[in-house]
């Protein structure tokens, strides 16, 4: 035995095996990351393998096969609906746990605890837990557990998704938890209640009420009014104009003293949001009647536009029980077909943009925040003590108070903004008790326009315009969600808590939402207002106007349509609103005041066909000049008065200088000489000159390499090797709404023939895993604007050579 | 002889733990080859390094065909190895061969001294 050598040896040994077992800062512990046995190697798939499996579990009730076709697409087959669910619950996680545990961790506030100690986590964490999130699926789940059907389409869920983790040894994790290094932890109907609640934060978690309250008073009500449009003069509807609406249901009442302690109040709590949804998450949907096309029979067509991501946020899948029968795309984290169609039915989803969400300043009697002000008496708020766990730091204890409004959001503690018994409360109605499964459960099995208005009519947040096809015949769209009735004015700003008669005063009955039910023409929807000025109730929103006028022009002159019409319309890149800036832009534009450069550009963008196209050049110069236009307009005025809100939406500039090229904006406040939109326009351009010169030089002219569009996985920037960048051209304002990192998330055409015949791509693929083949095989197609046909299997058909694997599940 | 027992013994015994132990038992496999088997010092540790070191870089290169280099492109684009499948496999087979080398060398040198030749 030598002593020295032993020690000396033995202790490289361990320190060697503890630093490679142990994570430093964001690399992983690279010992155990880099073992062929244990590491990420096991997570890289043979290309070729087998993927047949036979798995047994006790939870079973009876037959259970899952045939995997050529693109990865499972077609479910169950004797019983319980086993369905289960299969789909495993199926989402065997691909994608990570991005199911990830999305209910950002919806539960938990973000610090696996990604680390920094304060953009932990305000995150914050502010998620105090718009009430978790309080909003607690009630959320009450409704689930109290629904037998809902409860056992979401055990069986869960009970899948959980025998799907147990089979997870170290080797087997999907690679971010090797690359983070945590564990996934079992799932539960709480977490499907929080992923439904991640999508009404995304969907109907906009608004601009703290920073219009920010803009007093430099901005009167008027004012903002003015700059908040409701009925743009170019709005096409989604309730055709003419539709006569009813006496409405009830008419709230705005309270006396709302001039003095509302609207003019100017000494009102200032808050800043934290994190806000994207405002474009949007989507464009329409149906055309059998009169319309050529088959004869009704086509539908739906592409929501969301965050573009590896993994998708999409599923394909079909689902098959001799009590449904039903194929499109699935939430990881949420049972049911979220889009699809059936053997009877299609139906489809765009947002509603409805504002859904109020603020109340609260004043608290002291700091402890046990009482607060309300109607002249000191009432009890709820208090309740949150604990958010941070990786790498101790864990922050928050406590949230409760009141008749709701949450508070805001208080001394979470805003240093805010004096000592200030704060802001949040009404929402994410927060209320509901069951938006329920409404796909039941899309999923409906067979006519009764069936699918008994599904949607009890679907509360987030407001979504759902558009009906069936081989029937008949087209239909609701927007259909729980939408309070306002006073004119009610909610722009953040209102008094002292005083309950600024709360709600109760909600749009159901039967008044606007909808259309017809066998003939056509029915679109693309997150624009969703009726003209006649509608009997004021319904703020966050409204997108040009796709709309862009679909309603092309359908309305279409005849004949065919799948190939609706798929060159899908992916259509005219822009309508460039169309009509451009006529603007041109007419007031000073080409003699331009320099050599400036005149090169204006006649490249002067001969445009307004198309987006990859390769246009024009395209990157309107956008330009455009954007540096919206900016000579309002920078002034937003700089003057720290406005906080974003620019108003580039329809009602442009709408505003086209009835008034006086308008007030844009002078130039800053200069003593009184600009003329002649100036202004022309100077716009001249100003986005440089810019221009140094993109053409860095060879980024092009529409689709100035904008850079890019599919990010989930991690973002920390793992751009598993990111993708997408050729294409498309705009927010364009039907191929395709941005730099958001726009359609999925594409669907289906027409109603017999049998059906439909069409779908998403930007992704199947697989999570970004070692498999099925990671992003989707991609391209998506990006060429292609699709894939959908096969409705029937499983008298497993023997087709498209079926790839079959997972055969039996009762242990 | 005895240095090619030592090295395909800790290849496969290295390889039979990884199945179902933590990462780091390559170490006490490692360790107790060299315990068992008498060698010098500094042929224990190349008899643990090459082992392991060929044990991984085998593993990592079989999966990796397999997987028509997917993954481990991405990882060492990740790692700044400019996307080297190569390198990301010597890498691999490097750390595992440390880590076996210093364990056998521990082992080696917990054996009894060899009697000393007396002239």
């Amino acid at each position: 035995m030598r002593i020295i050598p032993f020690i000396v040896s033995s202790l490289i040994t361990i320190a060697l095996v503890f630093a490679l077992n142990k994570k430093w800062g964001s690399i992983p512990a690279i010992g155990k990351f880099l073992s062929p046995q244990q590491g990420f190697w096991q997570n890289a798939q043979s290309i070729d393998g087998n993927k047949n499996e036979t798995l047994s579990f006790k939870d079973l009730r009876g037959k259970l096969s899952v045939y995997l076709d050529e693109r990865l697409v499972p077609h479910v087959f169950a004797q019983f609906d319980e086993d369905a669910y289960f299969a789909q619950g495993y199926l989402h996680a065997k691909y994608r746990l990570f991005q199911m545990e990830l999305q209910t961790f950002a919806a539960a506030g938990r973000i610090s605890e696996h990604l680390g100690n920094a304060p953009g986590f932990i305000n995150f964490d914050r502010e998620q837990r105090r718009s009430g999130m978790v309080y909003g699926a607690e009630n959320a789940l009450k409704a689930i557990e109290s629904d037998p059907v809902s409860k056992k389409v979401c055990d069986a869920y869960t009970a899948g998704v959980n025998a799907y983790i147990n089979s997870l040894t170290e080797s087997s994790l999907p690679v971010e938890y090797k690359l983070l290094g945590f564990k996934p932890e079992p799932w539960s109907n709480m977490k499907i209640a929080l992923f439904l609640k991640q999508m009404s934060k995304t969907l109907a978690g906009y608004d601009n009420d703290l920073e219009n309250t920010l803009s007093k008073p430099g901005l009167s009500f008027d004012d903002l009014m003015q700059l908040n449009k409701q009925v743009p003069d170019s709005l096409v509807p989604i309730i055709p104009k003419g539709t006569v609406f009813g006496t409405p249901g009830i008419v709230p009442v705005k309270p006396a003293n709302a001039d003095s302690l509302y609207f003019n109040k100017t000494d009102t709590a200032q808050v800043i949001q934290y994190s806000k949804p994207n405002p474009i998450n949007g989507s464009n949907n329409w149906v055309v009647s059998g009169q319309k096309t050529s088959s004869g029979a009704p086509i539908l067509c739906n592409d929501p536009h969301l965050e573009l991501t590896f993994p998708s946020v999409w599923y394909e899948m079909q689902i098959t029980t001799p009590n449904v029968n039903v194929y499109g795309v699935s939430f990881p984290g949420s049972p049911n077909v979220i889009i699809g169609f059936n053997d009877n039915i299609a139906w489809g989803v765009t947002n509603a943009q409805r504002d859904v969400k109020d603020y109340y300043e609260i004043q608290f009697r002291d700091e402890s925040r046990k009482e607060y002000l309300l109607n002249g008496n000191w009432v009890s708020t709820h208090l309740k003590i949150d604990t958010i766990k941070v990786k790498g730091g101790p864990a922050i204890y928050d406590t949230v108070a409760f009141t008749v409004f709701g949450p508070v959001i805001y208080d001394r503690s979470f805003s240093k903004r805010l004096s000592n018994n200030k704060a802001i409360a949040l009404r929402w109605t994410a927060h209320d008790e509901s069951n938006e499964g329920l409404t796909f459960y039941k899309l999923n099995r409906a067979k006519n326009y009764d069936e699918y208005l008994d599904a949607i009519k009890t679907f509360s947040c987030p407001g979504q315009n759902i558009v009906f096809a069936s081989k029937q015949g008949d087209i239909a769209i609701w927007q259909q969600g729980k939408f309070p009735a306002r006073w004119y004015g009610q909610g722009m700003y953040v209102m008094p808590g002292t005083d309950s008669s600024y709360q709600w005063q109760g909600f749009i009955p159901q039967n008044e939402n606007p909808h259309a039910h017809m066998d003939s023409g056509f029915l679109q929807s693309a997150n624009q207002r969703p009726v003209d000025s006649t509608y009997p109730y004021f319904i703020p929103g966050n409204y997108i106007t040009p796709r709309g006028v862009s679909i309603a022009r092309n359908l309305s002159s279409m005849q004949g349509i065919t799948v190939e019409d609706m798929k060159a319309l899908q992916t259509n890149y005219y822009s309508v609103f460039a169309e009509s800036a451009m006529a603007m832009l041109l007419k007031y534009v000073d080409r003699n005041a331009l320099d050599a450069e400036g005149k090169k550009y204006l006649d490249i963008v002067r001969n445009w066909d307004f198309y987006t196209t990859p390769n246009s050049i024009a395209t990157t110069v309107y956008q330009t000049w455009f954007d540096s236009l919206e900016v000579s307009i309002w920078r002034d005025e937003w700089n003057k008065d720290s406005l906080a809100m974003p620019y108003p939406a580039e329809q009602t500039l442009l709408e505003w200088i086209n009835k008034d090229s006086a308008f007030k904006y844009v002078d130039n406040i800053n200069t003593p000489e009184k600009e003329t939109l002649k100036e202004v326009v022309t100077a716009a351009l001249q100003k986005s000159i440089p810019e221009l010169m140094e993109q053409q030089s860095a060879g980024k002219i092009e529409w689709t390499k100035h904008k850079d569009p890019t599919i990010y996985h989930l991690l973002r920037n920390s793992v751009m090797p598993f990111s993708r960048k997408i050729p294409v051209g498309g705009w927010s304002n364009v039907i191929n709404a395709v941005t730099t990192s958001h726009g359609p998330s999925w594409r669907m055409i289906v027409q109603l023939t017999e049998p059906i015949e439909a069409y779908g791509v998403y930007p992704g693929g199947q697989d999570g895993n970004p070692s498999s083949k099925f990671y992003d095989n989707f991609v391209e197609t998506w990006a060429e604007g292609k699709y894939y046909r959908l096969w409705f299997m029937k499983e008298t058909e497993n023997q087709d050579k498209r079926i790839i694997a079959t997972l055969t599940f039996t009762k242990s | 002889m005895k240095f090619i027992l030592a090295l395909l013994l800790t290849a496969t015994l290295c390889f039979l733990a990884g199945l179902r132990l933590e990462w780091w038992s390559i170490a006490i496999v490692s360790f107790l080859v060299a315990l068992l088997i008498p060698q010098k010092i500094g042929g224990a540790f190349v008899s643990g390094f090459v082992g392991v070191f060929i044990l991984w870089a085998t593993l990592a290169i079989w999966i990796d065909s397999r997987n028509g280099n997917m993954m481990s492109y991405k990882i060492a684009e990740l790692f700044k190895l400019g996307g080297s499948s190569v390198l990301l496999i010597l890498v691999t087979a490097l750390i595992g061969g440390l880590v076996g080398g210093f364990a056998a060398m521990a082992g080696s040198s917990l054996r009894p001294l060899p009697k000393l030749r007396r002239y």
